[in-house]
């Protein structure tokens, strides 16, 4: 009797003692890059980061499941390596002895992500819960394509340069025009009384300075 | 060679020394004329170089043996492209015509090799453009941070990246999909893209702005095309050369291989991009220097201009090439990247472990100890001097290589309009002598009324290029971009050039020539202009267009495609033509090649045939001698 109650209490430590192991159905794998992230003014992992660690992702589990108040005793880690990765449970703060599913755990974090990154400094990319994708942000898209404004301004002006163009020279030659005809009125009046010669059509400038009699 | 053809009637049809002195003295005639010298020079320098200068010479440069290509190249621009280049300045400036109307001066039977010009530079026009509106639609797309092309658009579930853009990549992406929109055959033609019909509005309407009035108003716009890529050229070498690897590229550009100065293919390769280089052929530098004064010095600007192109054409390549030597440096760097972390994430080492010195050292001991794991991991092989070597020539330079180099850089946005307009003025100021070699014979050939302003005939060719270029903004319009690129603006250039030659040397006479020459400028050309001009650029020529005939008529077989479905893909698959492209290949062809001898035949059974009109020039009356211009002199 006495060995049997030995025999599961050995059991029962020995669960106790072993929700957190690599490979744990309802454990998550973390990776965290820091010297990459940060460069020189990376921080060491020591105890004290990792007690951070677990404080934020207690905050992520309280901040999903409203009520439940979760602490830092109710994340359990292990299997740390050199190159800072570990595996980490959580445990239920109603329930010592089980965990939480792993899928609440991936909502809360998904839900938290950014405060946990920012609690490091890292990124999605330098702080990595293997098996939670980030979300993808989408490309921002604009109502009007930018190209298109260009692309209008460019008209306009091309538009407005054409007219410009094809219009100035008309304007100067009416412009011009009308100063000719004003002198010629004066000028050629008297030689138009003299010829008994009506003025018809377009004015010829071209013989306005010649005399009258043609030079052989 | 004292050969000579009789020419008869050649006097009646060209105006004299005499009446040249007489036409500068008194500045008649209606004939445009350049403001200052420097419009003119910077107008054919503008033409000279252009977008070949940027992306094709770099290209040839580094596959043909890097600093040796420099020999041949240097050679045969000495013994080719000045020689060329002098005879067309020379005999524009004597006979003070466009290419057909010199042509026609020259021989009447000649009148084809004008026509020829006129047409290859109005297929060439047509294409150029099109190319000049992928430009304005990539300038478009720059004005944004982050640049369009440096991300993939998600799926439509939104739980990844588009297939296409992952398995390729950003700028690829970019380019065949969202620019092009490009279909998998040339047959398949696909729809009229909206966007790239509003882009190459955009390039015409603003090209037509620009020559509007012909070297009126191109002459005030080259001040800004031709000066300002050199300004961009400068400030990309100084922000390329404070890039990490920059000088690995220009290196790699640089390396001498004097082996390959033994290969045949270096020196036809380099004649030809001699040949293109100059825009010879086209009738546009004909025109140009048509409004010259009589005694310009046509030689001194042949050698200043020749020299501007070389120098031009190196110091691109130097500066494109630092900026491939950025990217080259950068995607190795990703990729060792890459594959020391997943080496650390597969190992668990601690991070700074595995450095690039140490890399190779770590991989050999781990491959000892744990090759399984090593196999999963799909490491990828990091050569620096195949990222150097990827495909940097063409459409491919500027729009995947460049662009992709650029979104690497900081302040990406303000590179990318730098290069933008710099491409886009190297091509305006081309398009400026195609479009003169287009207009200004329609106008001699008088096929509409001479009493039509400039404006009409300009405007008239813009918009029948304009509706005809349409089918670039077709899915599969690139694929008839690189056939015209091909065939239109190769063999025929080619063939024009040495007709070109053979008549003014031996049809117009190398001694009238010579004397013509001695009026104008004050010397008779020395030894170097004779030999060259009688025997030596003639036979270049038939060498280039010999080997240049072989060689595209065994690439016409197949062309290169994008093709999600292939197995190479994102690599651009070969495929062979459908057969009726063979009849696209000979109109582009042949059509301006066969206009010379067909024209010279047409002309001859007209002659034969209507006899008498040949008496017309034989009758001396006052008014055929006296000089009939616009302003009639009582």
């Amino acid at each position: 009797m006495l060995e049997k109650i030995l025999i599961l209490l050995c059991l029962s430590s020995a669960l106790a003692e072993q929700p957190c192991k690599p490979d744990a159905s309802d454990g998550y794998k973390v990776r965290l890059s820091i010297k990459t992230a940060l460069g020189d003014e990376a921080y060491v992992w020591n105890e004290n980061e990792m007690f951070l660690f677990r404080a934020t992702l207690a905050f992520a589990m309280r901040s999903h499941l409203n009520g439940q108040e979760f602490d830092v005793s109710n994340i359990i880690v292990c299997d740390e390596t050199p190159r800072v990765t570990f595996w980490f449970v959580v445990t239920s703060p109603l329930n010592t002895s089980g965990l939480v599913d792993k899928g609440v755990v991936e909502e809360a974090i998904r839900m938290s992500r950014n405060r946990i990154n920012s609690a490091f400094l890292l990124t999605d990319k330098t702080l990595e819960f293997i098996g939670i994708t980030p979300t993808l942000t989408a490309p921002v898209n604009p109502d009007t394509p930018p190209w298109l404004i260009v692309f209008g301004v460019v008209m306009g002006a091309v538009g407005a340069g054409i007219i410009v163009v094809l219009v100035s020279p008309l304007v100067l030659k009416k412009r011009k025009k009308n100063e000719e005809t004003d002198e010629d009125e004066e000028e050629t009046g008297v030689k138009a009384v003299e010829n008994g010669s009506t003025r018809e059509g377009v004015y010829n400038m071209s013989f306005s300075d010649d005399e009258r009699l043609t030079q052989m | 060679m004292k050969l000579k053809l009789p020419n008869p009637g050649l006097d009646d049809r060209i105006p004299s020394h005499g009446d040249l002195e007489r036409m500068e003295k008194e500045e008649a005639g209606d004939r445009p004329k350049w403001d200052n010298k420097a419009q003119y020079l910077l107008t054919c320098v503008g033409f000279c170089v252009g977008l070949g200068n940027v992306w094709r010479f770099p290209y040839l440069c580094q596959s043909h043996g890097g600093g040796a290509f420099m020999i041949p190249f240097l050679i045969l621009l000495v013994l080719e492209g000045i020689p060329l280049l002098h005879l067309e300045f020379a005999i524009g400036q004597r006979l003070r015509k466009g290419s057909v109307g010199v042509w026609r001066s020259i021989s009447p039977y000649l009148t084809g090799v004008g026509i020829a010009s006129m047409l290859v530079s109005f297929l060439v026009g047509m294409y150029y453009n099109t190319i000049m509106a992928w430009i304005m639609w990539y300038l478009f797309n720059s004005f944004q941070d982050p640049l369009p092309w440096s991300q993939c658009p998600l799926n439509a579930n939104r739980t990844g990246l588009v297939e296409e853009c992952a398995r390729s990549s950003t700028v690829d992406y970019f380019w065949y999909r969202e620019t092009l929109n490009t279909s998998t055959a040339i047959d398949e033609a696909g729809g009229l893209q909206w966007w790239m019909v509003l882009s190459l509005v955009a390039a015409w309407t603003l090209l037509y702005v620009c020559s509007i009035r012909g070297i009126e108003t191109t002459g005030k716009a080259v001040y800004i095309t031709s000066t300002l890529p050199y300004l961009v050229l400068t400030i990309f070498l100084v922000r390329g050369l404070t890039l990490k690897g920059s000088i690995d590229g220009i290196k790699f550009l640089f390396t001498p291989d004097v082996n390959e100065l033994m290969n045949p293919s270096t020196w036809l390769d380099a004649g030809a991009q001699v040949f293109y280089s100059f825009s010879l052929a086209f009738g546009g530098l004909i025109s140009f220097s048509s409004y010259n004064s009589i005694h310009n010095n046509c030689e001194q600007d042949a050698v200043l201009i020749s020299i501007i192109n070389g120098c031009t054409s190196v110091y691109s390549a130097t500066v494109i090439y630092s900026i491939i030597g950025f990217r080259a440096t950068q995607k190795f760097d990703d990729c060792m990247g890459n594959n020391i972390w997943k080496l650390m994430n597969a190992f668990d080492y601690p991070e700074n472990n595995i450095t690039d010195s140490n890399y190779n050292e770590v991989l050999a001991h781990l491959n000892q100890t744990n090759p399984e794991i090593i196999q999963g991991l799909e490491l990828q092989t990091c050569d620096l001097q195949s990222f150097l070597s990827q495909g940097v020539e063409g459409t491919g330079l500027a729009f995947i290589v460049f662009t992709e180099a650029i979104i690497k850089m900081p302040v990406s946005p303000l590179w990318a309009v730098l290069f933008f307009v710099m491409l886009f003025c190297l091509g305006l100021s081309t398009m400026f002598g195609n479009i003169e070699g287009v207009v200004v014979p329609l106008q001699d050939l008088r096929l509409l009324p001479r009493t039509w302003p400039k404006e009409v005939f300009c405007g008239l060719t813009c918009l029948i290029s304009l509706a005809l270029g349409l089918i670039f903004t077709l899915r599969s319009g690139n694929y008839w971009l690189a056939l015209f690129d091909n065939f239109a603006g190769s063999i025929p250039l080619l063939v024009i050039g040495f007709c070109e030659m053979f008549a003014v040397i031996y049809i117009y006479g190398i001694d009238r020539f010579n004397k013509d020459i001695e009026f104008m400028i004050g010397h008779k050309p020395n030894i170097f202009w004779q030999v060259t001009w009688r025997v030596v650029s003639p036979l270049i020529m038939i060498f280039i267009l010999i080997f240049y005939f072989v060689t595209q008529i065994s690439k016409s077989l197949t062309y290169l495609v994008w093709d999600q479905e292939s197995e190479n893909f994102p690599t651009l698959e070969a495929r062979p033509h459908p057969s009726w492209i063979n009849v696209m290949i000979f109109i582009l062809a042949g059509v301006p090649s066969l206009a010379i001898p067909v024209f010279a035949l047409f002309k001859f059974i007209q002659n034969k045939c209507c006899k008498k009109d040949h008496n017309d020039f034989t009758v001396d009356t006052i008014s055929a001698k006296i000089q009939m211009s616009d302003k009639m002199k009582l």
